[in-house]
């Protein structure tokens, strides 16, 4: 069932111009014309009878409750099936009407046990509720007929229970799988009585292709699909709106709670983001945060060979900024740095970067969108003049023709691709760039236009060629360019990408993607109408990950595809507020609002504000600090909720800088894989402890409201603001919100924030000021941000990462749908029953040639390091390319990627390592140290010393 | 920091820039990257390493970082 605070308007809203006024029950009404009469009567508070009808999916009209009189027509129309018409008078309660619906009423109570009162959904049910208002307690017909009370209930999900025996086969959880998730997944099986909810081909839950999202679960209108923690912790007794704390695509969710005990999460209907739908994570995902492997208590250790010694807060924090002041006495003021969370809110990171400029007096803070998106902040920043996506996910219902180019969102950002497959359902084109044949490719009701299965490593000289075709097929829009870009920079551009060396034949061989197949593309992109592009980290982590979002915006520019709804160049941001950490100046040459340190205005706005000097040299990037620590001028880390050790390439490397540092504070939720290097652990509160905004992928700001109180004691900003007073620069905030004023107050692309506005509009999407009091859904529109768009001639320029005769395989990475990150919170969730390894995915040539079969374990060797997992073969990858993910610290994935990095912005290349495959029977020598190492780690978190056990 | 590293990286930058068919403005532009991206510390020891030969830059980051030097000079004065 849907929240419990929710009334449910029975059928979706309509958006028209135009109005129809009619008249219910005696009352005027006016309402958008194809409005349902049980909408419209909704509006003026009639809640017609309905058990099928929910407003999230069209109407069906099959349970026959929502019966109504019109004047001067036959019969009685079900009013979730009849739109409004203009003068006609509407009925929706007489002595008839109740007749009716008593006698359907009843024939569905005659197949449903009547122990409302012990059932884990008394008091919010809808059969309960109609039973009610039409004051039945039990049918005629009684229960000694045919019935389903024995049938079997599926347990097999994790996290929900299908009961057939409480199922009334309103086919709402089919439609909610179709229309709203877009699985397909459910069906009605058999006829008439027969007649059963079924999953795949009729298989348990948790066999069939269900994804878990659970929309069949908030569809239902009684217990039968219904939250084990409902069944289990019972009826929550209220209800939180809060954002959720995985991906970037920000869902709103009330966190319904009892006794201060998470119930469930279930999605807002009225969120701007997830309009009430959600995925395995975010709805169900949610017990890491009462996990037994919280550290909630603060520690202290002198080396990383020694035993954590529990201490006290204070005890904690002044041993860290002892430390951090005696490293910078030492070795000077740029010897220690700071890395803020993305997984943490807007004014956390802040702090953090705040905390380091102030009070550390250097520049050296990056946030982890160094290894994932810092490319997409350099390339739109030069090209249109803004560091960020340039629609709402909403636009994507207008786009025509739909390029995914190295995102996989049905796994990565599962509720905006179920909006996508609705849109791909209405009829747009969509080219899939991707060197997988990720699901989108082919999936029900949809099938790529187009797929080109782009040889890791050459995107650039792909979209050269698209981009070739364009002009030289005369498709660009030259009005458009003439009226909007720098004409100078366009011509150079123009002239660059017509040389035939670029055309789609001339590249073929680099690309590995037939002729054809680009030329269709690129005509489907440029004739669209509105063509939008949306990517992921398939684009920016490779050397020339810059150059390729550069490559994005220059298309969009060339084709007219940017400024308005149903275009644009879409970033699907990793984690749920990496957008927010790059926003609030977490890197190292930029303050909030992306303005450079080198700035004298902005840096002495900031000086005036903080009350202190500042420098105006750009400090070290993530992987320069480490470079920096074997180097021996960096010395000690403070870092909030992130795991470079597990997240970053080349873990070796990692690893031996974090173990050449004297003072490393990792502040986390759990012991993390850098905790294991740290000095100090300071524990971490979970989304659901704090108060605070996240940012998604749209620029939306939305709030994060506390749910329960922080298991360890304070909030994260709240521990930053004790460090800071530790290291003399005073930190006095009472709440957020204070801290969201002084961001308003120095970031012009904030000015209009307030927690009030936050809270009565929402969710924002910035730009917010007095230009855009309530937010920016659509940027560019009629001018870019920098003015005219700039063009970058964006030369092919091959990685010097390629397959050898040593390293003959390309190894790509992504990730799964109920996996997340470095997994530290689904890992310790019963996701583990969905992936519980990493694997690699193998082609069935490259497999066979090695004497591979499914399940094997192969060792995966590269020029960095070797490791071991599980083979899967499968054609989804091309041959020459393996693939895997990196949510298990065991797997190691990144002891096997390299420091090649992008040339801007140093986001490494993730995306193209190569590789030797060989069939093993046991893990590698990295593997092995790597779990005595854990286990020794994990003995010193008791306190235990594992060298005199 | 790894002077490899850092040649490695400064040239990565330059195979970008080289794209501009003004040399001049090439070589400034990969010299505006570096000030504007790279950590003080950074700068030094690529310039360290280019007035000990270089060894490894390619043309164009040579010409970056002979700005870079003097306008670090500059800056002394």
């Amino acid at each position: 069932m849907y929240s419990t605070d929710y009334i449910d308007q029975g059928t979706p809203r309509v958006d028209s111009s135009k109005t129809v006024t009619l008249e219910i029950d005696g009352v005027p009404v006016t309402v958008p014309e194809g409005t349902s009469i049980m909408r419209a009567a909704a509006s003026i508070d009639r809640r017609i009878p309905k058990l099928c009808a929910t407003d999230t999916l069209k109407a069906f009209g099959s349970c026959r409750l929502c019966l109504v009189e019109i004047e001067g027509r036959k019969g009685y129309p079900a009013s979730c099936t009849t739109y409004v018409a203009d003068g006609i008078k509407v009925r929706t309660e007489s002595p008839r009407l109740t007749q009716l619906r008593r006698g359907v009423m009843e024939l569905y109570l005659s197949d449903h046990p009547l122990d409302c009162v012990t059932c884990p959904a008394n008091g919010h049910c809808e059969l309960q509720d109609m039973a009610e208002d039409l004051d039945l307690t039990q049918s005629r017909y009684g229960l000694s007929g045919a019935n389903h009370q024995h049938a079997p209930t599926d347990t097999s999900n994790p996290y929900f229970t299908f009961d057939p025996a409480m199922c009334i086969v309103c086919s709402r959880c089919v439609r909610a799988c179709d229309e709203v998730q877009g699985t397909f997944a459910l069906t009605i099986q058999g006829r008439g009585f027969q007649s059963k909810v079924s999953a795949s081909q009729n298989e348990p839950f948790l066999a069939s292709e269900c994804v878990s999202c659970g929309a069949c679960v908030e569809a239902c209108p009684t217990v039968a699909l219904t939250e084990k923690s409902v069944i289990e912790l019972g009826r929550p007794d209220h209800a939180v709106t809060t954002t959720c704390g995985y991906c970037g695509v920000g869902c709103s969710f009330k966190a319904e709670v009892k006794d201060g005990q998470v119930v469930r999460m279930a999605p807002n209907r009225d969120g701007h983001a997830n309009h009430g739908h959600a995925c395995v994570k975010g709805r169900f995902a949610f017990g890491y945060a009462t996990h037994p492997d919280r550290v909630t208590t603060p520690m202290i250790r002198g080396s990383i060979n020694e035993p954590w010694r529990q201490v006290s807060w204070d005890e904690a924090i002044n041993y860290a900024a002892t430390e951090f002041r005696r490293i910078q006495a030492k070795y000077g003021r740029d010897s220690i740095g700071g890395i803020p969370s993305s997984r943490c809110t807007n004014e956390e990171t802040f702090l953090v970067q705040k905390l380091v400029r102030a009070a550390f007096g250097n520049n050296n803070v990056d946030t982890c969108a160094r290894v994932c998106h810092s490319p997409t902040g350099y390339g739109l920043k030069n090209t249109i003049g803004e560091s960020a996506g340039t629609q709402a996910f909403d636009s994507v219902m207008k786009a025509d023709t739909i390029i995914v180019m190295g995102a996989n969102p049905t796994e990565g950002h599962p509720v905006f691709a179920s909006q996508l497959k609705r849109r791909l359902r209405q009829g747009a084109k969509l080219i899939v760039i991707d060197p997988r044949e990720i699901a989108l490719v082919r999936t029900p009701h949809i099938e790529a236009d187009c797929h080109l299965q782009v040889r890791p490593g050459t995107n650039v000289a792909l979209f050269n060629a698209i981009a070739h075709v364009i002009v030289t097929e005369g498709l660009t829009k030259e009005n458009y360019v003439a009226d909007r870009c720098e004409i100078d920079s366009y011509r150079k551009w123009r002239t660059f990408v017509a040389e035939p060396r670029n055309s789609p034949e001339e590249t073929a061989a680099s690309t590995g993607v037939a002729p054809g197949l680009v030329r269709r593309a690129a005509r489907l992109y440029a004739t669209a109408g509105n063509g939008a592009i949306y990517y992921g980290l398939g684009v920016t982590e490779h050397s020339q990950g810059s150059t390729m979002v550069m490559c994005i915006a220059n298309l969009a520019m060339a084709t007219g595809n940017l400024g308005r709804e149903g275009v644009g160049v879409n970033p699907l941001r990793g984690q749920n507020n990496v957008q927010g950490s790059c926003d609030m100046g977490s890197f190292p040459h930029e303050f909030s609002g992306y303005r450079h340190v080198g700035d004298p205005a902005v840096r002495t706005m900031f000086e005036r504000d903080w009350g202190v000097a500042l420098q105006s040299e750009p400090g070290l990037r993530l992987p320069n600090m480490f470079e920096a620590a074997l180097d021996g001028s960096f010395k000690g880390l403070y870092v909030q909720g992130e795991d470079p050790a597990q997240s970053d390439p080349d873990t070796q490397h990692v690893t031996a800088a974090l173990a050449a540092m004297e003072c490393v504070v990792v502040q986390d939720l759990f012991l993390n894989e850098t905790a294991k290097y740290a000095h100090v652990f300071l524990p971490g509160s979970s989304f659901l402890e704090k108060d605070g905004t996240f940012t998604n992928a749209e620029r939306r700001v939305s709030r994060v409201r506390k749910v329960m109180e922080p298991r360890a004691g304070f909030q994260d900003w709240e521990v930053t603001c004790l460090l800071s007073n530790a290291l003399g620069y005073p930190m006095h905030y009472r709440h957020p919100s204070e801290i969201m004023n002084e961001i308003a107050r120095l970031t012009p692309v904030f000015a209009g924030f307030t927690y009030e506005k936050l809270d009565r509009l929402g969710s924002i999407q910035w730009p917010c000021n007095d230009k855009a009091p309530e937010g920016t859904p659509t940027m560019h529109v009629g001018e870019f941000v920098r003015g005219k768009g700039k063009f970058f001639v964006t030369e092919f320029v091959p990685t010097s990462e390629r397959a050898t005769r040593r390293y003959p395989l390309l190894l790509t990475t992504g990730r799964v749908l109920t996996q997340y990150n470095v997994g530290a919170q689904t890992r310790r969730t019963a996701n583990v029953a969905w992936a519980s390894a990493d694997r690699l995915e193998i082609h069935p040539h490259d497999a066979e040639v090695r004497g591979i079969k499914d399940g094997d374990l192969v060792g995966l060797t590269s020029r960095s390091g070797d490791i071991v997992l599980p083979a899967v073969v499968t054609d989804r990858v091309r041959p020459g390319v393996v693939y895997t993910t990196f949510h298990f610290p065991d797997s190691g994935a990144n002891v096997v990627t390299t420091e090649n990095s992008d040339w801007a912005t140093n986001c490494p290349e993730y995306k193209v390592t190569a590789v030797e495959i060989v069939k093993v029977n046991q893990p590698s020598a990295w593997q092995k140290r790597h779990r005595e190492f854990t286990d020794r780690q994990l003995e010193f978190l008791k306190g235990g010393d594992v060298t005199h056990a | 920091m790894r002077a490899e590293r850092l040649v490695t990286m400064a040239n990565d930058i330059g195979a970008f820039f080289d794209a501009e068919s003004d040399k001049a403005e090439a070589a400034r532009n990969v010299a505006n990257h570096l000030k504007k991206f790279w950590d003080p510390r950074m700068r030094r020891e690529i310039l360290a390493h280019y007035r000990e030969g270089g060894a490894g830059l390619n043309p164009l980051v040579r010409s970056a970082i002979a700005l870079l030097a003097e306008s670090n000079g500059h800056d002394r004065t």
